[in-house]
């Protein structure tokens, strides 16, 4: 009875409420938010006596955004499409941040101080190429300031305030090319000097007031021309030839031009090699960067140079900064031996030089950006902005890193999850107990406080600071209920980082690739990263350690190399290039003994290498090779191939080295089909059962195999994006392959549907989300798979007689009957990535985790996709929780595990187990990283952290005198009659 | 046939004031085969509440999204926002603003009647006479905590438990009080004989 209770007050409890959903003074209990912005390509710094000082940058993943100079924070970011790479950022009226994005066509003015985008101008560019933009400085047409923006042959000028084009300059000319726009102070011209074809240098006047053409004038080159220029002063600049070797120095007075070349080995000795135009700003003095030396000359008088200023052995060299009229600053960065060295040469004269120590998992120095401030005895400061190889970002100020930025984060490619190390059997004092039973009461009387709506916003403020510093989440060793875990991920830049899962810190980084890089491996790049030892049973004193596989160059026949590291420290184990390419890495499900999971690597030429190398690896493997299998999908040919292993390979002898023979292919009629989506499920899933009770006390069975893979196909038509296509174009068409015979289980069309298809396989189930082009809405499909072989299975006469099937092995070779059942609903939202929940043994209900286009992570419950929903679902399917259907999947707001947070521009979404069955770790990824800790089915094991163990004791308490009051009551009343 | 005529877009000069002044404009664009939709964000008539710890939805924070994401745009501070050069078709825009659930629109640009832009909310179709696109309803992220009731409390396994011994304390012995008075006496000798009284024995008593 009491039992039965229990069950349906659970029930109730699991009803009350589908979703996830966290209360907000729980935010940072088992979540956390980080932000980052990617590598830094252009830095503009915002250091006006008042106000903040602040630095806006934008990256290489399309961020932009403004940094605040002393501590290195986001005052604001703004991520742009994914088309909508930054040109160039500029600051205009000293309070707009301009950026020239799409290749020079779209400008946008965005507001210092909050970020907000004033305005955006489409620039209208027929063909959009290289583009710079020029922000004039001293044209008042009114009180507004021009930006000038040059592309091709055109230029446009731009209104400051509003955005508006004032006026439009096609120079209409085949094959020019501006470079450079310049304006004497105090003048309305502009002179605009451009090459045309690489052999003719162009010079126009125009005015800045209306874009009249005053003047223009040719001159044919001695040289022939590269597109590096450096403006040297108001009447000349430099350019490089095609060969890199000769400089050509170009006047333009009083509208001739005239030209004169100079050998750069005239003025650099021992020059060779290709060299580099730094840009600078007048002054008359350039900056040549040659493959051993920088060199930085000064124009004398007519066409004579002069080398005024060497800084040996190349560094990276930033930009020109101007101090005054004068004087013109440049840092040279140069990297050796975890110590980078900054000099800053003002006029080619070294003014100071700066070392500092470096971690060296940064790598080489990428860029330097450099800025001055002026002392209090108004000589100039120095600081400096410098990218490194794994893109962080650093800020340099006497001689002292200011603070650091893990950029690299923001382009994370891949990610496992590791074990956190045992706890150490050790004794806990008496005192730390007492002190933290207090802590722990003090903690929970806020938290009733808070519970009873009674708490000010300081208690609040107080709630949060507790979250937020508890120590026992933090902790760097394994917890029972594996909360605390290590998210180990590859990054673009080919570092590795290990995060906690309590607070986001980084336990250790590692920058990997500068150990490779040699001869024999010049440009080396880590593709993808899998578990190799998970120890658990034999091996329990070994470290686990995780497997990076890589290439050595940019082609798919490169050699790959290996890397074997502990996940504990990051140590590197093992380094290995290898004698073979690396296509891909097939995990298998197999150990050797010393628990070193047995990896394929499959080459360009279809041949499997088996890792690791070891006798009882190979003995293990060949005693399974019969049944393993692998398949190709072949994206451009629309094929699917499958193959299985056979001894001895085509390329050599190695006893490691397996053929591959092709069993089956699938070929997709290219004409009508093109592959845009493949699914298969987690090789580590777990399933509780096979077997699902239907309503009607029914049994059907799931047909569950790990080798069911899900293949989306799109008419050609319709291949392209949203928008591209009309309904009668195009379909979509859903299979379920069996990867082991070829076999295809089902098949589905959508007519009028197109991708993206974004799709998840998990158990007997496939989900899938793409567009319906005649309702012109998203559409989300679920297929389940049921084994109707075992369908007559319900008789318990042949189950008491033995006469089932239930033992029978589930595999791929038999032929099983099966049968689906499938419904579709509409959705919202664009999906960018989606997942599924993973729990330890299977039994937690499923959610689907959907990243949607605002940068959110929504979780869906899997009931919600259940093809057994009807319209009005008769009593007993109600009681079995089956809702009733609705065209459209509810977005319930609590049900976003992000809450309030976004994971800009967000591409993947990971889901591993706790060991608590209940709970599931979700991590999120993008330029940002958000982490959350979910419980499908609410946290039916453990006690939550909000169970109120405050109003327990109360209770207690209040029982316990009552039980006394009742006692004494009693006694009272006895003795009374007995008076009686 | 009247809303569509309203939908007419106006030449598109340069960069037109018209198209701020009517919100859904389309017209040939300078280059190429595009057109332009302009239209506006308003978020002003929904009052956020408790949104929380100093994060209040932003308009800058605001993007407008064609096609699933090929084209995105920011709004202004004035909630307009604009694109260009889009070819003719069928397309989609899409709003992300933390805060608020927006409708994707429907956007049919007609190629044989240039300039003559179409829009409808996809999820309840109405159709829009001008591109003004507004929240369908704000979103609340987190649980609402219930304020504090005497309800809950009971409704709480412990105010259960309470409820219950409650009823064991005050209604078992009422119910006894009807129990005939020969087997009372027993119950309360044997009550004597153990000394403390107790609820067990007090249910076995009357049994």
């Amino acid at each position: 009875m009491e039992a039965r209770f229990l069950l349906g007050f659970l029930l109730l409890l699991s009803l009350s409420s589908f979703a996830f959903a966290i209360y907000e003074d729980q935010v940072g209990l088992a979540d956390w938010h980080k932000r980052y912005i990617g590598k830094v390509k252009h830095a503009v710094f915002h250091t006006q006596k008042t106000g903040r000082r602040r630095v806006v940058v934008s990256t290489e993943e399309n961020a932009i955004a403004s940094l605040d100079l002393r501590t290195g924070d986001i005052l604001w970011r703004h991520v742009l499409g994914k088309n909508d790479a930054v040109d160039q950022i500029g600051l205009s009226l000293g309070k707009y941040v301009l950026t020239l994005s799409s290749q020079g066509s779209v400008l946008r003015a965005w507001n210092l101080p909050d970020g907000q985008m004033v305005w955006e101008t489409d620039l209208q560019i027929s063909n959009p190429s290289n583009s710079f933009l020029h922000v004039l400085g001293n044209v008042k047409s009114g009180r507004d300031s021009l930006s000038l923006v040059c592309n091709g042959g055109s230029i446009r000028a731009v209104s400051s305030i509003d955005g508006l084009v004032v006026w439009k300059k096609d120079l209409s000319i085949d094959g020019l090319k501006l470079k450079h726009v310049f304006q004497p102070p105090e003048s309305d011209t502009i002179y605009a000097i451009g090459f045309i074809d690489s052999s003719l240098i162009a010079l126009y006047h125009i005015n800045a007031k209306t874009g009249e053409l005053l003047k223009h004038a040719t001159q044919a080159s001695s040289v022939d021309l590269s597109s590096e220029i450096s403006a040297i002063s108001s009447d000349s600049l430099v350019a490089l030839d095609t060969s890199r070797s000769n400089l050509l120095l170009i006047k333009f007075m009083a509208g001739t031009i005239t030209n004169h070349k100079l050998p750069l080995s005239d003025i650099v000795q021992d020059f060779s090699g290709l060299a580099e135009l730094i840009p600078t700003k007048s002054n008359d003095i350039f900056v040549v960067k040659t493959p051993s030396n920088v060199a930085f000359i000064k124009v004398k008088g007519d066409n004579e140079i002069e080398l005024i200023g060497k800084a040996d052995e190349a560094g990276i060299v930033s930009d020109s900064l101007t101090l005054s009229e004068e004087e013109q600053a440049f840092a040279v960065v140069h990297h050796s031996n975890n110590a980078i060295s900054l000099q800053v040469r003002i006029n080619g004269r070294e003014a100071l030089t700066e070392g500092i120590k470096i971690e060296d998992h940064r790598g080489h120095v990428k860029r330097v950006f450099l800025n001055n401030y002026v002392r209090t005895d108004k000589s100039h400061g120095f600081r400096a902005l410098i990218v490194m190889e794994d893109e962080s970002l650093l800020l340099m100020q006497q001689g002292e890193v200011v603070w650091s930025r893990e950029d690299g984060l923001a382009s994370i490619s891949d990610a496992v999850v590791a074990e956190l190390p045992v706890e150490k059997e050790g004794g806990v004092s008496v005192v730390e107990v007492e002190h933290t039973l207090l802590e722990w009461l003090k903690g929970h009387m806020l938290k009733l406080k808070g519970t009873l709506m009674l708490s000010t916003p300081d208690d609040m403020a107080a709630i949060q600071a507790m979250h937020l510093k508890s120590t026992e989440r933090n902790k760097m060793t394994r917890d029972h209920n594996g909360f605390r875990k290590l998210i180990i991920v590859l990054t673009r830049s080919g570092k590795v980082y290990a995060l906690h899962t309590g607070d986001g810190r980084i336990v250790w980084a590692h920058l990997l690739t500068p150990l490779l890089q040699s001869e024999s491996c010049p440009s080396p790049s880590v593709l993808t990263l899998r578990n190799w030892r998970v120890p658990h049973r034999k091996a329990l004193q070994e470290n686990p350690s995780i497997l990076l596989v890589g290439r050595c160059g940019a082609g798919p026949e490169s050699h790959g190399f290996l890397f074997i590291v502990d996940s504990y420290s990051g140590k590197v184990l093992e380094t290995q290039i290898l004698d073979h390419s690396i296509a891909e890495v097939v995990p298998l499900p197999l150990a050797d003994s010393s628990e070193q999971k047995l990896h394929l690597v499959i080459d360009d030429k279809l041949n499997a290498h088996l890792y690791p190398r070891g006798s009882d690896a190979l003995e293990v493997f060949v005693r399974e090779m019969a049944n393993m299998y692998y398949y190709k999908v072949e994206n451009a040919k629309e094929v699917i191939k499958g193959y299985a292993f056979k001894k001895g390979c085509s390329t050599g002898s190695s006893a490691y080295c397996f053929g591959t023979r092709e069993l089956w292919s699938v070929v997709f009629p290219s004409d009508s089909e093109r592959i845009v989506a493949t699914a298969r499920r987690k090789i580590n899933e777990v399933v509780h059962t096979q077997a699902k009770i239907m309503t009607n006390q029914d049994v059907m069975y799931k047909y569950i195999t790990k080798n069911i893979l899900f293949v989306a196909t799109v008419s050609p038509k319709a291949a392209g994006g949203i928008g591209s296509a009309a309904p009668d174009d195009a379909w979509l068409v859903a299979y379920l392959i069996d990867t082991v015979t070829g076999r295809i289980l089902h098949r589905v069309t959508h007519q009028g549907a197109q991708g993206p298809v974004h799709a998840v396989v998990s158990e007997n189930w496939v989900v899938y989300h793409y567009f319906n082009l005649r309702a012109h809405r998203y559409e989300m499909t679920v297929i389940e798979i049921y084994d109707q072989s075992r369908a007559d299975n319900k008789d318990v006469m042949k189950l008491v007689l033995g006469k089932h099937n239930l033992t029978a092995p589930i595999t791929s070779y038999s032929r099983p009957e099966i049968a689906t059942k499938s419904q579709s609903y509409f959705f919202t939202h664009s999906v960018k990535a989606i997942a599924v929940t993973t729990t330890a043994r299977g039994i937690t209900s499923k959610q689907i985790l959907i990243g949607t286009i605002g940068d959110q992570v929504l979780a869906l419950d899997k009931r919600y996709l259940d093809p057994r929903r009807t319209a009005n679902p008769s009593q007993e399917e109600k009681e079995e929780g089956i809702i009733p259907l609705t065209d459209t999947l509810p977005i319930i707001p609590q049900s976003y595990v992000t809450h309030t947070r976004q994971v800009g521009d967000l591409r993947g979404i990971m889901s591993f187990p706790a060991n608590l069955e209940s709970t599931t770790h979700v991590f999120s990824y993008g330029i940002d990283l958000f982490y959350t800790r979910i419980a499908p089915s609410r946290t039916y094991d453990s006690l939550t952290d909000e169970f109120s163990y405050v109003l327990l004791l109360i209770t207690v308490v209040v029982l316990i005198v009552a039980i006394l009051v009742t006692w004494a009551m009693s006694q009272k009343k006895d003795l009374q009659e007995k008076w009686r | 046939m009247e809303r569509s005529s309203a939908l007419i877009g106006s030449i598109f000069l340069l960069i037109s004031i018209s198209c701020l002044i009517n919100p859904i404009s389309a017209a040939a664009s300078g280059s190429g085969e595009g057109y332009s939709i302009a239209g506006r964000v308003k978020l002003d008539n929904f009052v956020t509440k408790g949104f929380g710890l100093g994060h209040s939805p932003k308009l800058s924070e605001t993007k407008v999204i064609l096609n699933g994401g090929q084209r995105t745009t920011f709004v202004r501070p004035d909630g307009y926002f604009s694109f260009h050069d889009v070819p003719a078709g069928t397309h989609l825009i899409e709003v992300s603003s933390i805060g608020y659930l927006f409708s994707p629109v429907r956007v049919d640009i007609s190629a044989r009647n240039p300039g003559k832009i179409q829009a409808a909310l996809t999820e309840n179709r109405r159709a829009l006479n001008e591109l003004v696109l507004e929240p369908m309803k704000d979103e609340q992220y987190y649980e609402i905590r219930e304020p504090f009731s005497m309800l809950s409390l009971v409704k709480s396994p412990i105010g259960l438990m309470i409820g219950f011994m409650v009823l064991v304390m005050f209604v078992f012995p009422k119910m006894m009080d009807g129990v005939d008075p020969e087997e009372m006496r027993q119950a309360q000798e044997q009550m004597r004989e153990h000394g403390i009284p107790s609820i067990s024995n007090l249910v076995a008593g009357r049994s």
